[in-house]
């Protein structure tokens, strides 16, 4: 136990204005010892970091030097991964990025020797009591941040997530403390309520309603659940917060169960993120150490107990009422609603569920006040939105931006455009739950009610960037096939509904059996079939994950109805994605007869002799261009 | 490794029926697997049919009756890995290691399993091996990394 | 009723805490329900009762809706229309396509709903699933692949039996409906009761039906054929031909028997004034004697595998007595054979039961001495309603005939075995009359009647005070059983009938009965008791003459040789 942040907490438990730097607990105070951060967040570490950490190891060993090496979350830039900050004593922190194993050595020099180099940099961080280093950027002023607003992520990629005394360097807890000293449940609720704040998991429903639902509700028992499920796949902004920041997710979970009047909390985090699970058990255990959980909490009279419940594997436990089957131990099946959780929930009592991002904005809304919130945003929707940015864009990784901020922004100022500068053709919003915006589109402020006019939805955060190699029915149909491996199985209309859809968006993307008119006529039913179902499946599913399932087809159905088309009418993939549908053609004039392309192809689809022109028998073919690849005459074409 | 089980039971005497899923992901973590043994046992601590613990373990993707690999590699099949190509990454391990998904190799050194989002989608495409990851893991690149498993598992 | 709503554009009146359907249903308005079962809480599974709600942008599922003022709903707009029968085309989608080679052929939840939503044409194809049948008990055989997944099964056999041997298993498109580890049903828990058959609406679970086999038995010269019916049967057959549910047609039903082909035609009720006799005189000894206490009846064979395999602690509790059907087989292929003149082994001896589990029962390795069988095939009410139909018999045309003698006498008390409380109330009398010497003044026992699931008494007898209890439901039966273990010492005889209401509402029973159908067979049971005037098993005459001619006293070594039986624990994945 840190005796200077005790005795910090302490007096702003009693209401003493206390000085944050006055309690001189951050890491190296006075600055006179050397860190080097490294980023090892799950991204960070699979591009490379645990390597790059031994290299620095290494380094330190062989120049008999001393430096702190402090492992941190995600930043978010994980196109650069692995980034590796340096900060002397008495400098700006400096930021590195693509720092491979190779490449410690020669940064480290340089940047030991006092000098900057202008390879690998990413830029400092600004600071007014420490000298700046020349020609180096503010960080914040690089294309990738500076149009974020970071407040969620404000200490992601910066702090040592496991060193209690940094998040409160910050101003950690200074908002918990706020509200169980100073202010009543009312008083909490109120503010939420006020700042507009709405859940960030997907459904966009006003935290402080919720809230106050749960709060008015008598009951011997009440408990506050946090949704770190994140099943959508390609979102991962929960991980990273909770990786690089847990306390901040602790802290709006506890002002939470305050307000609500929860005495047990439920963290309910997906297997899947096993460093995720170890930082919040020691911050846990580090807010239980410092008396902030527990007991009889700051002598208030307040119990509060964190647990954490490990997921199985089961992104239906992301809806509310499957989540909480799940932790009292059944199988994940979501109940009709009403009755709400906020009414009747876990073990049947009123029961708050909310999601990562959500309670990540508490304390700062508690400790700033609602106004402060509800200024940045649109009218419908306060605050920023964190989100998870990858597919075919140059930066990949995570952002956060006020809303309001347009889509154009997000992918080709902070994204830095398509990647391989290719053309954009689409971005999917809100998972296997949205929908796709086009290029029409770019320029809508991202709102919640914005996204849903164009058949999108904010969704947890994911943003999938396609260019125009996609295939926009191959996305529905993977989409689709997530959703049906996913689906609990429990109503008729999405367990039969949604494997219909996927097996005629399959039949469309795939060899017919025959070419007659049984099958082609089946084919074309099957499509006229697709709104059909989408709708009633939409308007009689037992829970959200089959009300939203047959969104990816209808949004691409919307916007790209002449690639369907293509693919129904034609027999043809236009993005040339779906294999089974591509023909390739030996060109007779360019072709020398090497026989590279026919020892490739897996189906012996081709034919010739040596020396001869080959010739590609198309009933054999299975278009998965093997030969296309292998030819070095450019004898092979698609058509 | 009836003793094992035995030992994790230990811990959950009096214990509900919300012990369930961690006191199965215990066991499975020390087994490697969900036994036939480990569900009675399971019933009898818990006083749980045993058809409903069946019922909750086939429910969710984690459990596996059957054990796994000693290099159990996890291949993601999230929106950002399909779209940067896994589906032709787990085609070529298919076909490498001669398995398919949620198989075991023979000599019992390789498992596959396709597991719904690893969550480092900034770095698609991924694999999971023995809870190592490998980022934008092209074809090529899982030669070299399956080989130096097999290399690995030779100078043992 | 402080709530008003609008259905259909017309306002009733509706209580806080009611769910849209309970409303409707009240109200003679018609939503069909696949997953929907009585006293349940509503799962909302299948949504075929899926309603339009005003302000609400999607249809909401009336079985769990609450009600709430001023609230505006309307059942069959065409949108409501359109999505049910999708939901229909899409189960249908996923199910076999042979109604007419179905057991459930023309009583099937699914056909009749395909029907009402005028399904005629196959506008959804799917990929079927594939599971295999489950052949492997002897009472009940499973085909997953006609199943709904209502789940009513599932529910059935945890809430109500408390046994939960069939569970969801696996997930999404690939969920299916299984024992432990995926194993047959003959090696789960299984208490094969039959109430599973009874709530599923398609043909998914179904009776091992040996109507086949009794053909070739019937039709074989070499055999005699012979045939006893529980006392429930003469009550449960009304109204699938055309009579008032719960009619008695003792005498029609023995014409019709003997029309199908069997030589012997004897009443099972024998049989039950014969374990009353041998029952009545156990516990009298085991009060007297000291012995374990307290007693449990033995004649529900689901319950005795039930506590074979949950509470073998308390086998020694279970009457040694067998069941009222193998007591009147053990006897047919002794006395009765001796009597007619026929070899034990070319006697083949069928029983007609409202029960899956007798099936079960009738083939335990020792219900039999040396290699032959006390009951060679046990059909069940089901199966006898296929047999009178397919040989064509017209039950309103036919003269009513007596049953064979020496097992054809019978008294009310046994007749009121079909019931729950009908095995107490008959034990009872005749304990009274062997322990004081006196007939009850008043042979009703009113403590013991009705449907409800636990039912206690204490009668005085002498100056005793004899405590007993009447469970019906299995899950009743292992609350009883937690309290006896838990010290609870006051009770000296229990009646357990699994199926709840007791056999009158059996597993082999005619499925699609209601409420009002099973109180109506109970109230006839009783009205015969009522109209008759012999109520004791101890007066029936053939009793009389079998213990003087040839079996001497109740418990003796003959006795016990042929109507006594052992248990024995069970190791099943419980």
């Amino acid at each position: 136990m840190n005796n200077s942040v005790k005795h910090y907490l302490e007096n702003l438990a009693a209401g003493i204005e206390t000085d944050l730097n006055n309690g001189a607990f951050e890491r190296n105070a006075g600055h006179d010892k050397t860190s080097i951060f490294i980023g090892a967040g799950t991204c960070g570490l699979g591009a490379g970091a645990a390597k790059t950490k031994a290299a620095i190891e290494e380094y330190l060993k062989f120049n008999t030097m001393e430096a702190d090496i402090v492992e941190v979350g995600c930043i978010g830039f994980c196109a650069v991964e692995p980034i590796m900050d340096v900060r002397l004593p008495g400098r700006n922190r400096i930021s590195f990025g693509k720092v491979t194993f190779d490449k410690v050595n020669d940064i480290l020099n340089t940047v030991i020797a006092g000098k900057t180099m202008t390879e690998n940099v990413l830029g400092q961080f600004m600071s007014d009591e420490l000298k700046p280093w020349q020609g180096v950027n503010d960080i914040n002023q690089h294309p990738f941040f500076v149009k974020q607003k970071r407040l969620v992520l404000k200490n992601c990629g910066v702090i040592n997530p496991v060193s209690f005394e940094e998040y409160i360097s910050r101003g950690g807890y200074a908002g918990f403390i706020k509200a169980v000293k100073t202010l009543s449940p009312e008083d909490v609720i109120s503010a939420i309520e006020k700042s507009g704040l709405r859940g960030r998991g997907g459904g966009g429903f006003p935290t402080g309603t919720k809230w106050r639902l749960a709060f008015k509700t008598q009951a011997d028992q009440k408990y506050m659940i946090c949704n770190a499920d994140e099943g959508d796949p390609g979102a991962f902004m929960d991980r990273a917060v909770i990786e690089g920041d847990p306390h901040r997710l602790l802290e709006g979970l506890a002002i939470g169960s305050y307000a609500v009047g929860a005495t047990v909390a439920y963290i309910y985090i997906r297997a899947e993120y096993p460093l995720a699970i170890q930082r919040l058990k020691i911050a846990i255990k580090q807010a239980e150490e410092y008396g902030l959980l527990g007991h009889n909490i700051l002598n208030t009279g307040y119990d509060l107990k964190i647990k954490i419940k490990m997921g199985a594997g089961a992104f239906v436990c992301g809806e509310e009422t499957a989540l909480m089957h799940s932790i009292e131990g059944f199988r994940g099946m979501p109940s009709p609603r009403p009755p709400f959780p906020a009414e009747s929930g876990l073990f049947g009592k009123p029961s708050v569920i909310n999601n990562v991002e959500t309670y990540a904005n508490i304390s700062e809304i508690i400790l700033r006040g609602a106004d402060w919130f509800s200024s940045t945003g649109t009218d419908k929707s306060k605050g920023t939105k964190v989100f998870a940015l990858s597919g075919n864009v140059k930066n990949t990784g995570l952002v956060e931006i006020p809303m309001g901020t347009t889509v154009r922004q997000i992918i080709f100022d902070i994204a830095g455009g398509i990647a391989f500068d290719k053309k954009f053709k689409a971005v999917q919003i809100g998972g296997p739950s949205g929908g796709c915006i086009t290029e029409e589109n770019l320029d809508i402020e991202i709102d919640y009610q914005n996204l849903l006019s164009v058949g999108a939805m904010m969704g947890s955060g994911g943003l999938v960037v396609m260019d125009e190699e996609t295939c926009m029915v191959d996305i529905a149909k993977f989409f689709m096939d997530f959703i049906q491996r996913e689906s609990c199985g429990k109503c008729i209309p999405c367990r039969e509904g949604t494997k219909r859809m996927l097996e005629i968006l399959q039949s469309i993307t795939s060899k017919p059996k025959s070419n007659d008119d049984k099958d082609a006529l089946e084919r074309f039913q099957g499509v006229m079939q697709l709104e059909k179902l989408a709708k009633v499946i939409k308007e009689t599913s037992l829970c959200g994950l089959g009300q939203s399932a047959p969104n990816p087809v209808l949004s691409t159905l919307r916007y790209f109805r002449h690639e369907y088309e293509a693919h129904v009418f034609e027999r043809v993939c236009p993005a040339g994605k779906c294999t089974d549908l591509r023909k390739f053609h030996i060109i007779v004039d360019k072709c020398t007869g090497c026989t590279a392309c026919s020892k490739k192809c897996p189906t012996s689809a081709i034919i010739g002799s040596r020396k001869a022109p080959h010739f590609i028998q198309e009933d054999k073919c299975i278009g998965c261009g093997a030969c296309y690849e292998t030819c070095k005459f450019d004898a092979i074409e698609m058509i | 490794m009836e003793k094992a089980i035995d030992k994790i039971l230990e811990n959950y005497e009096n214990c509900g029926r919300d012990s369930l899923i961690p006191l199965l992901q215990e066991i499975q973590e020390h087994e490697g697997y969900l036994s036939e043994v480990a569900i009675v046992k399971t019933g009898l601590k818990l006083k749980i049919p045993t058809s409903k613990i069946y019922g909750v373990a086939t429910f969710y993707n984690q459990f596996r009756f059957e054990p796994i690999g000693k290099y159990h590699i996890m291949v993601c099949r999230g929106t950002a890995c399909h779209v940067l190509g896994s589906a032709t990454v787990l085609q070529e391990l298919e076909s490498i290691l001669k398995i398919k998904a949620g198989q075991t190799s023979r000599d019992g050194l390789f498992s596959i399993e396709v597991v719904a989002c690893i969550g480092a989608c900034g770095l698609a495409p991924v694999i999971n091996i023995n809870g190592e990851f490998f980022a934008k893991v092209t074809t090529e690149k899982l030669k070299e990394i399956v080989e130096s498993f097999i290399a690995k598992e030779q100078t043992i | 009723m402080n709530l008003t709503i609008e259905i259909n554009g017309k306002k009733y009146q509706a209580e806080k805490g009611e769910t849209i359907l309970t409303v409707l249903n009240r109200n003679g308005i018609k939503v069909p329900t696949l997953c929907h079962m009585k006293n349940f809480i509503p799962s909302g599974a299948c949504r075929m009762c899926v309603v339009e709600l005003e302000g609400s942008a999607k249809l909401v599922s009336s079985c769990s809706f609450p009600v709430s003022d001023g609230m505006k709903i309307n059942t069959h707009s065409p949108r409501v229309l359109d999505a049910r029968k999708t939901i229909v085309e899409l189960l249908l989608s996923n199910h076999p396509d042979d109604c007419l080679y179905c057991v459930r052929n023309a009583n099937c939840e699914l056909q009749q709903l395909s029907k009402e939503y005028h399904v005629v044409d196959r506008r959804i194809h799917g990929i079927k699933n594939k599971h295999k049948m489950d052949h492997s008990s002897l009472s009940i055989i499973r085909d997953p692949a006609k199943c709904i997944l209502c789940g009513r099964c599932v529910r059935v056999c945890e809430e109500v039996m408390g046994v939960s041997c069939i569970e969801y298993i696996n997930r999404g498109s690939k969920t299916l409906i299984g024992t432990s580890m995926g194993k047959g049903l003959n090696t789960s828990s299984c208490v094969n009761c039959g109430q599973c058959i009874m709530v599923c609406p398609t043909g998914a679970l179904s009776e091992r039906n040996q109507t086949a086999e009794i053909q070739d038995v019937l039709h074989n010269k070499d055999k005699v054929a012979v045939v006893q019916y529980a006392p429930s049967i003469s009550v449960s057959l009304a109204e699938e031909f055309g009579m008032k549910p719960g009619q008695d047609i003792n005498g029609i039903l023995n014409a019709a028997l003997r029309k199908i082909g069997f030589t012997y035609v004897f009443d099972t009720t024998f049989g039950a004034d014969l374990t009353i006799m041998e029952e009545s005189a156990e516990l009298i000894d085991r009060i007297v004697k000291g012995k374990t206490m307290p007693m449990f009846t033995s004649c529900c064979p689901a319950w005795v595998k039930y506590a074979e395999e949950f509470a073998p602690d308390y086998l020694d509790n279970l009457s040694s007595c067998k069941s009222p059907q193998q007591m009147t087989g053990a006897i047919i292929k002794s006395y009765f054979a001796q009597q007619a003149k026929l070899e034990p082994k070319d006697i083949f001896s069928v029983s007609i039961m409202p029960c899956t589990a007798k099936k079960f029962e009738a083939q335990r390795d020792t219900m039999g001495r040396e290699g032959i069988n006390d009951v060679d095939m046990v059909l069940t009410t089901r199966e006898l309603i296929e047999l009178i139909k397919l040989h064509g018999i017209d039950m309103h045309n036919i003269e009513p005939e007596l049953t064979d003698s020496p097992l054809g006498v019978r008294s009310s008390a046994g007749k009121i075995f079909g019931a729950t409380g009908g095995v107490m109330e008959a034990a009872l009398r005749t304990a009274y009359k062997q322990l004081t010497g006196n007939e009850l003044t008043n042979f009703k026992i009113n403590a013991v009647r009705g449907l409800e699931g636990h039912k206690e008494a204490r009668i005085k007898i002498n100056d005793m005070e004899i405590g007993v209890a009447v469970v019906s439901g299995l899950a009743n039966a292992g609350k009883l059983i937690e309290e006896i273990r838990n010290g609870r010492n006051d009770l000296h005889f229990i009646e357990v009938m699994t199926c709840p209401g007791g056999c009158i509402a059996g597993g082999g029973q005619r499925i699609g009965i209601t409420e009002k159908v099973i109180e109506a067979r109970m109230n006839a049971l009783y009205e015969i008791d009522d109209k008759e005037t012999l109520k004791v098993s101890h007066k029936n005459p053939e009793i009389v003459e079998l213990y003087a001619n040839f079996l001497g006293e109740p418990l003796q070594h003959k006795s016990h040789t042929l109507l006594h039986t052992k248990y024995f624990k069970r190791e099943v994945l419980l």
